[in-house]
């Protein structure tokens, strides 16, 4: 469990952040976090994932190769992201503005067989 | 093994995988001619019960097909309807490994009329704790020679067919065409696009299915499969993951392990899914069987065998409007696919070991163990050879399976993880981290890549002392260590 809220000052929101497919060993071999977030970005706007892909890299992320979750300022290829049991196709991606008590999780696909 | 001799052998096999479609065919012909006289008898004979039940040939189905598939055709799904769709289809299994033994399986088993693997590894030892059709003595056997004799013993009424070959660009098209339904079994992502774009093209219904570790994900893609550019079709491998994963992210069942039970859950449920396609429609009341998909959002399933709860369904998009072969805007065609301009082994990249190390800045095992004998015996402490240290970047697991004798165990995901600036990482063995020494510090690892990136690391940390000490990596890690040094070192 990791709680960084920075310190800022105002309401946060509380959310779960899961690991799974592999990803977890980039986060110290944990699948679930809780994470506070500020419930507004610097520019006043509601904290949208935007958001929270830098914050997981920042804060949470253990492995160096940042590489293997963001690529270009997103999430890399092969890694779906669901907003509370769906795509987040369907939620409008990185635009989707966090709600207390969200439940994002980032799968890693996977290839064996 | 002489050119010769392989042809003979490749020819003995296709003879009998022929002879088996013939029997298989004689079979049809036989129902289908039982079928005919029923039909004929019937008419003549429906106001006699008595007479009419002496005579087999009116039942679409033979005695002992009854027997054996009355357990499933019970039940209100499948029905005598279901059964027959079963005994009608034609199913291709993409790879004869850990997800297509259990879905071949129990697909033959339901009685799936003509099933066809195509495969071109063959059995290996490595394979049998998962790959549940193949048996100790088929080791080095075509993988799916190996499978469809289980599946024979398992039920000898289905047509199997036998496709040694590993799927390619050219040869998908012909191959899918003899199909109404496809496995995608496999284990790497250019294959994966290749089936999907073959699969939507020709029209084909996909279910495609994935595992490493402890994990395992399952879709239904193309259901209900219609063509490019109709949106009512369901979306396809490339909707979901337009862009492949960067090839070094990709972990294959050899590096990252795998559990039996856990690739065996997923064939399993791909073989239920397929049945649920197939027989779309069977059963009747409110049991009518919908199948899989069509009616809803598509899904995607996750198991993970160590979490709460083991299972968990998604709801994904549906068709992309931009999709490069499903949608209006499609690039990707049977003829860019079978001429080779849609290039699916540049698609998705491949990972080639990396060399990042000078050459003198790496050792053979040979050279390593002629400098420091004694090194490969566990027994042997620190002792024995005092003058250098021996780094051994794998996992604890397999750190625990076998080490050399003299070495530390630092994960390469400790040496990898981000430390803050100018601090020396906690992971680096206080001895090193202060000692004056000049002693040399070897970084070895199973196959000689992590321990390349590990010996970058100590180099930026400083340990080397500005080139005053020398850090080198074993050459291809403790695999060449077996082949060079130690033949009974593990193999695993």
């Amino acid at each position: 469990m990791s709680d960084g809220a920075k310190g800022a000052a105002g309401p946060s929101i509380p959310i779960t952040v899961e690991f799974t497919g592999g990803l977890e060993l980039l986060f110290g071999n944990e699948r679930k976090h809780k994470v506070s977030l500020p419930a507004c970005m610097e520019d006043g706007n509601p904290t949208n994932i935007a958001y929270l892909l830098p914050y997981l890299v920042d804060n949470l992320m253990q492995d160096q190769r940042k590489e293997m979750f963001i690529m270009e300022d997103n999430v890399r290829p092969g890694i779906l992201v669901l907003i509370n049991d769906a795509d987040w196709e369907l939620e409008g991606e990185e635009t989707y503005e966090l709600q207390p008590g969200d439940n994002i999780v980032f799968v890693s696909t996977l290839h064996g067989g | 093994m002489s050119d010769l001799d392989e042809r003979c052998a490749s020819l003995r096999a296709q003879i009998t995988a022929t002879e088996a479609q013939l029997t298989g065919l004689k079979r049809e012909l036989a129902s289908a001619q039982e079928a005919a006289a029923a039909k004929s008898n019937s008419a003549e004979l429906s106001d006699n019960q008595q007479v009419q039940s002496k005579s087999a040939s009116r039942w679409p189905l033979l005695q002992e097909e009854y027997k054996r598939y009355g357990r499933q055709m019970i039940v209100s799904q499948v029905g005598l309807e279901g059964q027959l769709k079963l005994r009608a289809a034609k199913v291709l299994l993409v790879g004869a490994g850990g997800l297509g033994c259990p879905a071949a399986q129990y697909l033959a088993g339901a009685g799936v009329g003509t099933l066809g693997l195509i495969d071109g590894d063959t059995v290996e030892v490595s394979n049998l704790h998962r790959q549940v059709l193949h048996r100790s003595h088929n080791v080095g056997k075509y993988k799916v020679d190996s499978a469809i004799e289980s599946l024979r013993e398992l039920n000898p009424h289905p047509t199997y067919i036998a496709h040694r070959t590993h799927l390619t660009p050219s040869e998908a098209p012909r191959i899918f065409a003899q199909y109404d339904f496809i496995l995608d079994c496999t284990d790497n992502p250019a294959t994966r696009y290749l089936i999907s774009d073959t699969a939507v093209l020709l029209g084909k219904p996909l279910v495609s299915a994935s595992a490493l570790r402890t994990d395992g994900q399952l879709m239904v893609l193309n259901n209900p499969p219609r063509p490019p550019g109709d949106k009512q079709g369901g979306p396809c491998y490339r909707c979901v993951f337009p862009k492949p994963p960067p090839a070094d992210s990709v972990v294959s069942c050899a590096d990252g392990g795998i559990l039996g039970p856990v690739v065996g859950t997923m064939g399993v449920l791909q073989a239920l899914e397929a049945i649920k396609v197939i027989t779309a429609g069977a059963g009747n009341g409110e049991a009518q069987n919908t199948g899989t998909g069509a009616q809803q959002s598509p899904l995607l399933h996750m198991f993970s065998a160590y979490s709460n709860p083991l299972f968990r369904t998604i709801r994904i998009r549906s068709r992309r409007t931009n999709c490069a072969v499903c949608s209006a805007e499609a690039t990707v065609t049977l003829d860019t696919i079978t001429s080779g301009s849609t290039d699916y082994v540049f698609f998705c990249g491949s990972a080639l070991p990396p060399s990042l190390l000078a050459p003198d800045e790496r050792i053979s095992a040979r050279e390593y163990n002629e400098k420091y004998p004694g090194s490969d015996h566990g027994s042997q402490g620190s002792s024995a050879s005092p003058s250098h240290t021996m780094i051994d970047v794998r996992d604890k697991v397999q750190f625990g399976i076998c080490s050399l004798g003299d070495s530390i165990n630092i994960p390469i995901s400790n040496i990898l993880a981000s430390t803050s600036t100018g601090e020396t990482p906690s992971w680096v063995p206080a001895g090193l981290a202060a000692s004056e020494s000049n002693d040399p510090i070897y970084v070895v690892c199973r196959l000689g890549n992590d321990s390349q990136l590990a010996v970058q690391r100590l180099k930026e940390l400083g340990l080397d002392r500005g080139g005053q000490r020398y850090i080198g990596d074993i050459r291809g890690g403790l695999r060449a260590w077996r082949e060079q040094v130690d033949p009974e070192w593990p193999e695993y």
